[in-house]
């Protein structure tokens, strides 16, 4: 199932920029893919609580993450996606199992993370300048310099990034002064700020109306295309992970595996059309399909249960 | 322009309601015929505040002194357990049934404590002011460090930050507004801690002044003492207001837009 979607057709609007962009994409997946893949689940399970009220969240799963991939997690809620996305960042133990990020097992990795929340958390004593920077503050080697280069070398920095994402001059402004799409994009650049190797995202646009969101994926996807980032995100939205994501994993309903694990193969710059055409909305209906059979699996009989 | 003029217009009614309880006061003395060993009327006490000025400013002295250093010493002990308990889970259980258990006891009652083991005089009413405000301000240190948001905390441990990173960048900052909130409130509460051992045991301070008076039913100076702490009393929250809104405006950002 996964090679008949490899071999979705670029839509004919993008037709151009396909071969210009696709060509050299697959050279660098091709490289990676010879080494040692950059995330490595090797039979990781999750379970919270102890004796009777224990929950598993995760039964074994598997999973390789390429270096520089875009990787979306959709599945019905509460089925473990989130904790995937915790464990890679380090901040769950697996009950059993391994984590390897890097090469190496999980704590021991020296790689940089950046991660942002629906929730933009945005501290609202610091300007939206000091809020991007805080990681420059917190994270080697920048940390060492910060004194010497927030003012000079470190503010240019953010700058760029704000202007990147459509807020030039907005870096004196406080976060309670911005919408809540400003206040998301002024999260991404505080989770890209410190260069991470590792991107997590976990329902990032979540809470923003649908324009707004889908701006907010153009966004992204330019700063995806311009860093070349591994990133792993967690949505409820099949669009938003057809339109930004290279793979998009299915997750079953807890405790969590993943049911299906297919790339999307659409050529990039991809546009907000492109997310109308028949393809894609073929792509949508097949995800859409297996998330309701596995919601189904268990999801009636306990409600029957209730 | 219009947010001034209302300001205006706040700030000109309370002015208005205060020298309106005086004037009442003072009338409503004047037409009883309230003798002034009851309640003397304003005038005659501020009369007396002037006539025994001289006598009042040491006292006045005194207990400003033993409340501000009874306070610091609370405000310093309280930030540190207040820290300790609200950046770690098993501090805070440990610790909380404790806390609520000192908080729960009458300070006054621990003044003849405090004389058996300093004697009377100006270290008892320091350690009663002290101890009076220490609770108010843990509680809400605490409570300013332990709800920072679960998501920040995240992003902040993704990025390998320490303890004390996330302590003194992210809740230290964050427990701001409740620390100044509890600061106002322990000013208060310090006054109270002093003026009360001065009474049962100093013979300095207003509260022992206060007490000399009345056994010589000097009562407009008794009054004239009330209104020095009152005057002390609000003279102090208006600092710890102001400090406030400069340290902690982010925090009050309707009364920002206002202005």
């Amino acid at each position: 199932m996964t090679l008949a979607l490899a071999k979705v057709a670029p839509p004919p609007d993008d037709g151009m920029a396909a071969q210009e962009t696709g060509s050299p994409e697959t050279d660098g997946a091709a490289r990676v893919s010879s080494a040692r893949p950059f995330i490595e689940f090797e039979k990781v399970t999750v379970r919270f609580g102890k004796g009777d009220k224990q929950v598993q969240a995760l039964s074994e799963t598997s999973l390789a993450i390429a270096e520089g991939d875009f990787v979306a997690l959709v599945g019905p809620s509460g089925c473990g996606k989130s904790t995937l996305l915790k464990l890679v960042g380090d901040l769950l133990k697996p009950s059993t199992g391994h984590v390897f990020v890097g090469g190496r097992e999980l704590g021991a990795t020296p790689i940089r993370i950046g991660m942002a929340y629906q929730n933009p958390t945005l501290l609202p004593w610091m300007n939206i300048r000091d809020n991007v920077m805080l990681p420059l503050k917190i994270v080697p080697p920048f940390r060492s310099e910060f004194s010497a280069k927030r003012k000079t070398e470190f503010r240019d920095r953010v700058e760029a990034l704000l202007a990147q994402v459509g807020l030039a001059g907005f870096g004196d402004k406080f976060p309670w002064q911005l919408s809540g799409g400003m206040m998301q994009r002024a999260n991404l650049c505080r989770a890209l700020i410190h260069e991470p190797d590792l991107l997590l995202l976990d329902e990032p646009f979540g809470a923003l109306d649908q324009f707004t969101r889908e701006e907010l994926w153009q966004i992204m996807q330019d700063l995806w295309m311009s860093k070349k980032t591994t990133v792993l995100l967690v949505t409820h939205d099949l669009r938003e992970a057809g339109f930004l994501a290279n793979r998009i994993c299915v997750m079953s309903a807890r405790p969590g595996r993943i049911l299906d694990d297919s790339p999307v193969a659409f050529a990039r710059p991809r546009g907000i059309d492109m997310t109308y055409e028949a393809e894609f909305v073929a792509l949508n209906q097949r995800l859409r399909s297996l998330i309701v059979a596995a919601r189904g699996g268990t999801g009636i009989v306990q409600a029957g249960g209730h | 322009m219009d947010g001034l003029s209302d300001l205006i217009r706040r700030k000109s009614a309370s002015i208005a309601l205060i020298i309106g309880v005086f004037v009442f006061w003072e009338v409503a003395c004047l037409i009883g015929g309230i003798s002034d060993i009851v309640l003397p009327r304003p005038t005659q006490i501020i009369a007396s505040l002037i006539q025994y000025w001289p006598a009042i400013r040491p006292h006045a002295g005194q207990t400003l002194f033993t409340t501000l250093a009874g306070f610091g010493i609370g405000v310093l002990i309280g930030v540190a357990f207040g820290v300790a308990i609200g950046s770690s889970r098993l501090a805070y259980d440990t610790a909380y049934p404790l806390l609520v258990g000192i908080s729960s006891i009458p300070k006054v009652a621990v003044v003849p404590i405090f004389v058996l083991w300093f004697g009377a005089g100006t270290v008892p009413a320091i350690l009663t002011a002290a101890i009076i405000c220490i609770f108010p301000i843990v509680v809400n240190v605490a409570t300013g460090i332990a709800t920072v948001e679960p998501e920040l905390e995240d992003v902040m441990k993704t990025l390998k930050a320490s303890k004390w990173d996330i302590l003194w960048n992210v809740s230290l900052p964050r427990a701001m507004p409740y620390f100044f909130a509890s600061l106002k409130v322990a000013v208060t509460l310090a006054f109270v801690g002093s003026v009360v051992a001065e009474t049962v045991a100093s013979n300095r301070g207003i509260g022992n002044m206060m007490m000399v008076a009345s056994s010589t039913f000097n009562v407009p100076l008794v009054f004239a003492g009330l209104f020095i702490l009152a005057g002390l009393g609000v003279g102090l929250y208006a600092i710890f207001s102001l400090a406030e809104s400069r340290v902690t405006g982010w925090a009050h950002r309707k009364d920002l837009a206002v202005t």
